[in-house]
């Protein structure tokens, strides 16, 4: 009798579980419950600082979308965020990718944060047909560095929203112009990809910058890691440099510009990329720090706000810094948008699993983000969309030792100068 | 003028190269150990100065007073509860060990501290220069630190030379067996021995923390000129040492004069040329091993 029972529960058992499954396979054509993301970025090594806002970033996006579940299609769906730590490598960066896609089965991919890391994430997924989005690096090395061509071959995949070097190079000329430098450049540009894109006598700062009368005194690429800066700064002196201009990681620009302080340069005014995007580095300079400017792409102080939370700019950054206790960085907009325009791209879609779908929504998709509008309809070449692009000097500040005030705007875009550039 | 401030910029550099790599070079000379948690432990050494600070508004070179004395005990421990089981297992055991160590010490840091570059406070003293000529100044930090070079090498090289335990740790790099033998208990040598290391490198670590920023994943990228520095300058020789750093810095700065491309890599050059040519240092005594 009992061994009956069991059997008939068994077979029930059985029974149910292939009509579930029936349901599922029948269900998964249009949508499943669970919008699957995968987010590759860099959270240990040396581009871990930009992968410092992720936690709180993806921990707020997660609880928003618990309490809110995205509509897709006419369900509600579960979003499901895979986090996995590139390592600040290349090659860990394109392994994690394809783990994601080959056995976490993601149904969209996120990468941020350098080159580095998202092309050989862009590249995994075009290989894989999985649709990408992703951003913070220069659209250059991120289009032409994966073989894109300008007017020739695009990608089917994958697509990118931040801003070019055409962009920087306006803006940093801007400040340039403002401080009454002159026209001599010094150019600090080290034996890195960026470097070496930054630097080129073709397609670099030079040429560009030449069209308005600027000339670049450049000592040539450095090895990063470089301690004596002697031979760069004896150049820049003798040859009368009141510009600065470089792309440099921070612990080689404080040697550079307290070396510099030493021997005595000093330019009227800095434009460095790279080294001065987190505040970290200008605290640990002290009063050398204030004034030095730089390119940027995200502030509390830009009039935008999030497609998703409805949180402005300086609500996003307040909340990184009420729930860290941590001064704004840039990667925060930037992160949060990547998720803005994922949860447009799966809605527009109408399904999760539409990998097709959702490339063609990416396509041409226009979105106001917490960054600015990102609009693929308009960008430079296909697959890029480009967000607004400011300049900053760092100051002086009240509730942090250095704040980074915007001091340019020669792109006309929608962000406020909040002061005027000031010499060094 | 220029090539003279060249040659003058990289004795000061190889002065904190030199002290930087005094620990490296102690450790190999007593126990052939090489300690590739040695940038590591360097910053590791910043961070503490730099938690001292945060916590204290200390200087920086008040923190020195805590940091070395703790990365001593520290190095104390490490020798007798890691390295020393290492050696058990024969020589290549240790070099495991201080790998697994780098990477452990590289994760513990960015957990406790945050990836953000951080620096130690040198106030005046870091940007201070002393105008030799129109066009030739040197900083006062810089000067600073090769004094402090010469001091705890000429310093380490009298304790070994004049004192008891220090001829104790040179006949236990001789023949570990004879001087077990003799009564002296190696296991406490080779402690001793790497407490100062450790000691040695806590100070390069603060000076290379107020000369610029520095962050949980840098250790690495020091360790090569250290080790360059040892090797250029004869394994296991204490001058040597001061002598390869010196060598090292020269080569850095007169390389970047001719093109700033050739900086690092004039540095390499010169190691590997002192490999092939006179594979036991430039000062390592005569008979030596290599």
């Amino acid at each position: 009798m009992k061994r009956r029972t069991l059997l008939t529960a068994a077979g029930l058992t059985g029974l149910t579980s292939a009509c579930s499954s029936g349901i599922k396979q029948s269900d998964s054509t249009a949508s499943t419950g669970t919008l699957k993301l995968g987010y590759v970025t860099p959270q240990t090594g040396a581009l871990a600082p930009f992968g410092e806002a992720d936690t709180f970033v993806v921990g707020a996006v997660r609880d928003w979308f618990a309490k809110n579940p995205l509509r897709v299609g006419d369900r509600d769906v579960k979003v499901e965020i895979l986090v996995k730590d590139a390592q600040s490598d290349s090659r860990r960066a394109g392994t994690v990718a394809g783990d994601l896609i080959l056995s976490d089965k993601v149904d969209l991919m996120l990468v941020s944060s350098t080159p580095d890391i998202t092309n050989p994430v862009a590249d995994q997924c075009e290989a894989n047909g999985v649709p990408c989005i992703s951003t913070v690096a220069p659209w250059q090395p991120w289009f032409l560095g994966r073989g894109g061509a300008i007017g020739g071959k695009s990608f089917s995949w994958t697509y990118h929203f931040f801003w070019g070097l055409e962009d920087v190079e306006a803006v940093y000329q801007d400040m340039w112009a403002a401080a009454g430098a002159g026209k001599r450049a010094g150019g600090l540009f080290p034996n890195d990809p960026d470097g070496n894109a930054w630097g080129d006598a073709k397609t670099g700062f030079p040429p560009e910058v030449a069209k308005n009368g600027y000339s670049i005194i450049d000592p040539g690429r450095f090895a990063v890691g470089t301690q004596d800066y002697s031979a760069q700064i004896a150049r820049f002196k003798a040859g009368g440099a009141q510009i600065l201009l470089g792309v440099v990681v921070p612990p080689d620009f404080t040697n550079f510009w307290k070396q510099a302080a030493q021997q005595g340069y000093r330019p009227r005014i800095a434009t460095i990329a790279k080294a001065l995007l987190f505040p970290s580095t200008i605290e640990a300079l002290g009063d050398l720090g204030q004034n030095l400017g730089t390119e940027v792409w995200w502030s509390p102080t830009h009039p935008f706000t999030s497609s998703l939370t409805g949180q402005s700019a300086a609500a996003l950054a307040q909340a990184f810094t009420t729930a860290t206790g941590k001064q704004w960085t840039q990667p925060i907009g930037f992160v949060h948008a990547l998720f803005e325009v994922a949860a447009k791209a799966v809605t527009t879609a109408g399904a999760t699993n539409n990998r097709q779908g959702i490339v063609d929504a990416l396509k041409s998709l226009k979105l106001d983000t917490v960054v600015g509008p990102v609009d693929w309809t308009s960008g430079p070449v296909p697959n890029v969309a480009k967000t607004p692009l400011v300049g900053g000097q760092w100051r002086k500040g009240t509730t942090y030792p250095y704040d980074l005030v915007v001091v340019s705007n020669p792109l006309k875009t929608a962000v406020p100068v909040a002061g005027k550039v000031q010499p060094l | 003028m220029t090539w003279v401030n060249a040659v003058l910029q990289g004795i000061l550099l190889g002065g904190l190269y030199a002290l930087f790599a005094t620990g490296l070079s102690l450790m190999f000379g007593v126990m052939r150990i090489v300690n590739l948690a040695h940038g590591d432990l360097s910053v590791l050494a910043a961070f503490l100065a730099f938690a001292l600070i945060d916590a204290f508004a200390l200087s920086s070179f008040v923190t020195l007073i805590v940091v070395v004395p703790a990365m001593a005990v520290l190095g104390y421990l490490v020798q007798r509860l890691l390295l020393e089981r290492g050696l058990r297992a024969g020589p290549l055991a240790p070099l495991v060990v201080t790998f697994g160590l780098s990477v452990v010490l590289q994760n513990a840091l960015l957990e406790a501290f945050s990836p953000d570059s951080r620096a130690l406070p040198a106030g005046a003293l870091g940007t201070a220069s002393l105008q030799l000529t129109e066009s030739l100044s040197v900083g006062w930090f810089a000067v600073l630190c090769l004094g402090l070079a010469v001091a705890v090498l000429a310093g380490l090289q009298l304790f070994l030379a004049r004192t008891a335990f220090g001829r104790a740790m040179r006949a236990t790099s001789d023949d570990r067996e004879t001087v077990q033998l003799l009564g002296i208990d190696q296991r406490q040598v080779y402690a001793v021995a790497t407490a100062i290391a450790f000691a040695t490198l806590a100070l390069a670590g603060v000076l290379f923390g107020m000369r610029t920023t520095f962050d949980p994943s840098i250790g690495p990228a020091r360790l090569i000129f250290a080790f360059e520095a040892v090797i250029i300058g004869g394994l296991g020789s204490l001058w040597g040492t001061l002598a390869g750093g010196v060598v090292l810095g020269v080569a850095q700065t007169v390389g970047a004069q001719i093109s700033p491309a050739y900086a690092v890599l004039a540095g390499h050059l010169v190691f590997l040329a002192v490999l092939v040519l006179r594979p036991q240092g430039i000062l390592a005594p005569a008979g030596s091993r290599p």
